[in-house]
């Protein structure tokens, strides 16, 4: 991380959470998830060490996409499902940017699924937020693509037939090169998860799960409630074990498929599967793994290395440039094939 | 020696299998035709497809070039030279070949099998059907794989080399040199591509004057063309230069966003070749995306440009509703093609004007501007970057098919006479508010993010006059509805010009229709009638002197490739009850349809 840089013009300080709350008054319903979510990326983003001005948000349609208008630095409130569009504009036009994509499970996998894809496939260096709160709440309430199936909502009112999409699995999918997961209410995994996806230099997908109270209210609880999200979920570190349920329990391969074992009589957790973040099948294990069959994997689930878009793009220019060093309309529009008329 | 009869001016076409060449014959013969100094204009036409089946009428691919000592404004209405390939090619073809003209085949193709897949029933060489024409048969194939023997090649590659064979001996009919040819085959094709292509050439160039073809040769003296230094250009190249131009001229990048569509994916494909002259370009996904992309690159201070063509136009249409609710600049150019749907992918049409003019949810004016000819092309993107920058809205730039793809003599500008376009970032935190307005312009400041103290924020939900927040105030959105409408009616557009004859009858066009309307008022003032052209290159706002010239006149006809749109804007505008002439046959206007309908509305008046 670079060291810290002042907050604009003649501010020498350091800058904190305050700087990146704007004057708006906030629209969210009293006791939505997205609060939660907004106060730690305002506290990560004061720790970045990045002048304010050079933050843009940028969102697509729904509850989650009005983050830019509530973050006080650059803002874009998009389209429907269209951000990675604007965003890869912004980031090829402008790597110097720290552009982040605050977005929401219909945003992002329903009407933007094609450019979701798109900008993952391509490593565009920026962050993509996904806020997963399994149902439409902009609508007020239609069932969304990571609804689960039979769901009733106002559009399903026998249940849904649709078969959700798992986001992470998703995402790696379309070749994402930084995947992770966090819940609203984890707020230090959550910032931990953000500076990691921040440093991360390629798209960094991070689904974080949210609670819309008014439309899917306690959708995540039965994984994260205090009483059992020890049991539920799976803090993953990079090199260390994978152990859950105050370290009773851990997972292990079995050919390729993880299972649960319980620890003790012999089995520690020197004999679970040691996370690694940079093993892209690996990744595909953990993507997959979900409640009840198995604890929810919680953190950076993978991440590796790919030169981004954003810099080839330059990088191309640059090479065009010092390939033609004395370019100039003149000899572009008089090359070629001409002819004088006397 | 032949005798050398002297011509002012020939239409000749090209015609073959998509898989002949003849888009490559075609080019190679503008070229050198520039070269020897004729004014000239082109019009490729070909299917949709990349590779129907040899031999069909769904396979033909066909070339039409008019070159002339004097000045020409469109490809002819008919050709007097049909080169025919094949008897499909000939199907297709002939009925437009002026009576009395030169038809050259490849004879060696008209067999039954060819029959059968042209659908037809007898030999047309021996059947007498042809006997309105000068008929001249040649065995291309056969004389070319006797020009190519010895050289390492396979059937299929030696029968590629016949197209050259057609074009030399189209040289020698009109004395014109085979150099630009060789220097591009030279350039163009490796070794043993190249020596069979060049032997071939050369092949058809000496079959010509040895044997006797023809009755004559020909000559088209070098027009009088003002001094200068000339290229060949088409619309498309001319857009994608244009939009160099503006680079250099604003000093502010050009980002292309585009998704590959017929007829614009070859300003893409320009374009990308460019990033040293600060244009950058990027394929996205789709439509959208490519538009989303544009917008994104302006918001962050470049100049976002779009290509498309109708069907692409119609996904970009919530984006175009964002740019003009954010006030960003951005140049949307829809090189228009035959619709709905699909329609006739590779075949010209003006039937997106209303489209461009109203295709958007809410009240979401935009700069409306049209290219007239293949030249026009360059200075409308630059028009169309102006507008952008200087009013901080969206500009949708109108070409079609045949101006994209059709090609005339360009004399080039000089570069340093073209003004700057001043573009200034906004950059003094003091009392900024993102949507406080130019007085004259009403253009809101243009800020590149990473400004220090400017951070502000944008979207499509409705803005608070000055400020730009959220807001939802009935009399704040209707303010904001008027003062967009305002801004776009505030452009600075030159007035529109007459040519010819004032106060009786007046051809007003738009667009590509320029050549044909152009040709027929100077042919009908040539004949005695009094009549005027006026085109319109600005169709929102209109020149502010419109109105009043359209009503100086007794009657105004309208000829454009759609419906009457333009007559329907018109008529909505200035309650003007003008003559419409439409055209939706996915081919341009004939320069006789619209002299026909000059002499019907004579006719019309003087008999009432």
């Amino acid at each position: 991380m670079s060291e810290l840089q002042p907050a604009g013009p003649g501010t020498a300080r350091a800058l904190t959470k305050k700087d990146f709350m704007s004057d708006q008054i906030i629209r969210w319903c009293p006791g939505c998830g997205d609060y939660a979510i907004l106060s730690q990326a305002q506290t990560v983003f004061a720790e970045l060490g990045i002048p304010r001005e050079n933050f843009v948000m940028i969102s697509g349609i729904g509850c989650s996409s009005r983050f830019p208008y509530y973050v006080n630095a650059y803002g874009f409130h998009t389209i429907h499902g269209r951000a990675p569009a604007f965003a890869t504009g912004v980031k090829a036009s402008r790597p110097e940017l720290s552009v982040w994509i605050a977005t929401g499970d219909g945003d992002a996998l329903s009407i933007g699924g094609n450019h979701t894809a798109h900008l993952l496939r391509r490593n565009v260096d920026v962050q993509v937020l996904l806020f997963n709160n399994r149902i439409y709440g902009l609508t007020k309430g239609q069932y969304s693509p990571t609804s689960e199936e039979g769901k009733k909502t106002k559009s399903t009112p026998m249940g849904s037939l649709d078969h959700p999409f798992m986001p992470l699995a998703f995402a790696l999918g379309c070749e994402a090169t930084f995947i992770a997961r966090s819940v609203d209410i984890f707020t230090k995994e959550q910032r931990e998860v953000m500076r990691a996806a921040h440093d991360h230099k390629g798209a960094s997908f991070v689904e974080i799960y949210q609670n819309c109270n008014i439309f899917n209210d306690g959708a995540w609880d039965s994984l994260i409630d205090k009483q059992v999200r020890g049991e539920r979920c799976l803090f993953l570190e990079h090199g260390k074990p994978m152990v859950f349920a105050n370290g009773t329990k851990g997972i292990k391969l079995n050919g390729l498929r993880p299972t649960v074992v319980e620890l003790g009589n012999g089995l520690t957790a020197d004999d679970c599967l040691i996370h690694d973040e940079t093993d892209p099948y690996l990744a595909g294990v953990l993507a997959r793994m979900d409640y009840p069959e198995f604890p929810v994997p919680m953190g950076v689930l993978h991440r590796r290395s790919r030169p981004t878009y954003d810099a080839q793009f330059n990088a191309q220019i640059a090479e065009a440039k010092a390939a033609t060093p004395n370019a100039s309309l003149k000899k572009l529009l008089y090359g070629g094939d001409t002819w004088k008329v006397e | 020696m032949k005798p050398v009869q002297s011509l002012e001016s020939v239409v000749i076409r090209f015609a073959g299998d998509s898989g002949d060449g003849m888009q490559v014959i075609g080019s190679q013969f503008t070229n050198t035709t520039a070269l020897v100094g004729n004014d000239l204009a082109t019009f490729p036409d070909f299917p949709a497809e990349i590779r129907a089946p040899a031999g069909t009428l769904a396979g033909v691919s066909g070339f039409q070039l008019h070159f002339s000592s004097s000045d020409i404004f469109t490809p002819g209405d008919s050709p007097e030279v049909l080169v025919a390939m094949n008897p499909a090619a000939l199907k297709a073809n002939i009925r437009d070949l002026k009576k009395g003209g030169l038809l050259v085949v490849n004879a060696e193709k008209f067999v039954q099998r060819e029959f059968d897949k042209a659908g037809i029933t007898s030999n047309p060489l021996e059947d007498g059907s042809l006997d309105e024409w000068r008929l001249v048969k040649v065995d291309m194939g056969r004389l070319s794989r006797e020009a190519v023997v010895g050289l390492a090649l396979g059937t299929k590659e030696i029968d590629r080399t016949k197209n050259f064979f057609a074009l030399g001996l189209c040289y020698w009919l009109y004395q014109r040199p085979l150099e630009t040819t060789i220097r591009w085959i030279e350039s163009k094709f490796k070794e043993p591509y190249r020596e069979a292509n060049l032997r071939a050439l050369r092949a058809g160039h000496a079959y010509a004057e040895t044997i006797e073809l023809f009755e004559n040769r020909y000559e088209v003296p070098p027009a009088r063309l003002t001094p200068g230094t000339y290229r060949n250009i088409m619309g498309n190249q001319a857009v994608s230069l244009g939009l160099v131009a503006a680079a250099y001229k604003t000093g502010v990048p050009v980002f292309l966003g585009s998704y590959p569509i017929t007829p614009a994916s070859d300003i893409l494909h320009q374009l990308s070749a460019y990033k040293a002259h600060n244009v950058v370009t990027f394929q996205a996904e789709d439509e959208i995306a490519a538009i989303g992309a544009a917008i994104g690159a302006s918001f962050s201070g470049s100049i976002g440009v779009c290509t498309t063509s109708g069907p692409g136009m119609a996904l970009k249409g919530e984006a175009i509703g964002l740019a003009v609710m954010t006030e960003l600049p951005l140049v949307i150019i829809n090189v228009q093609r035959g619709g709905p749907s699909t329609g006739l992918p590779t075949k010209t049409e003006q039937s997106d004007l209303m489209q461009a003019m109203y295709g958007r949810n809410g009240e979401a004016p935009v700069a409306v501007i049209a290219a007239s000819t293949p030249v026009d092309c360059f200075e409308m993107a630059l028009e169309a970057v102006r507008i952008a920058v200087t009013s901080m809205c969206p500009v949708i730039l109108l070409t079609d098919g045949y101006i994209a793809n059709g090609s005339e003599p360009w004399r080039l500008p000089d570069v340093d006479a073209i003004p700057d376009i001043p573009v200034v970032f906004h950059t003094d935190p003091a009392d900024f508010q993102p949507y406080r307005r130019d007085p004259a312009s009403l253009a809101r400041p243009w800020v590149r993010p990473g400004t220090p103290g400017l951070e502000h924020r944008i979207g499509g939900i409705e803005k608070q006059d000055v400020t730009g927040n959220v807001n939802y105030e009935p009399l704040n959105h209707e303010l904001m509805c008027k003062i967009r409408a305002e801004k776009i009616a505030r452009i600075k557009v030159p007035d529109l010009e007459i040519y010819g004859d004032p106060d009786d009858l007046l051809v007003l066009g738009w667009g590509s229709t320029f050549g044909a309307i152009r040709s027929a008022v100077d042919q009908a003032r040539s004949e005695g009638v009094r009549v005027a052209h006026a085109h319109l290159k600005y169709l929102n706002p209109m020149p502010a002197n419109t109105a009043e010239l359209l009503r100086s006149f007794k009657r105004v006809l309208v000829p454009e490739m759609n419906l009457g749109q333009l007559s329907r804007i018109l008529r909505a505008e200035f309650l003007l009850d003008c003559i419409s002439l439409p055209k939706v046959q996915g081919q341009a206007f004939k320069v006789r349809e619209i002299l026909e309908a000059i002499y019907r509305t004579q006719e019309n008046e003087a008999a009432k």
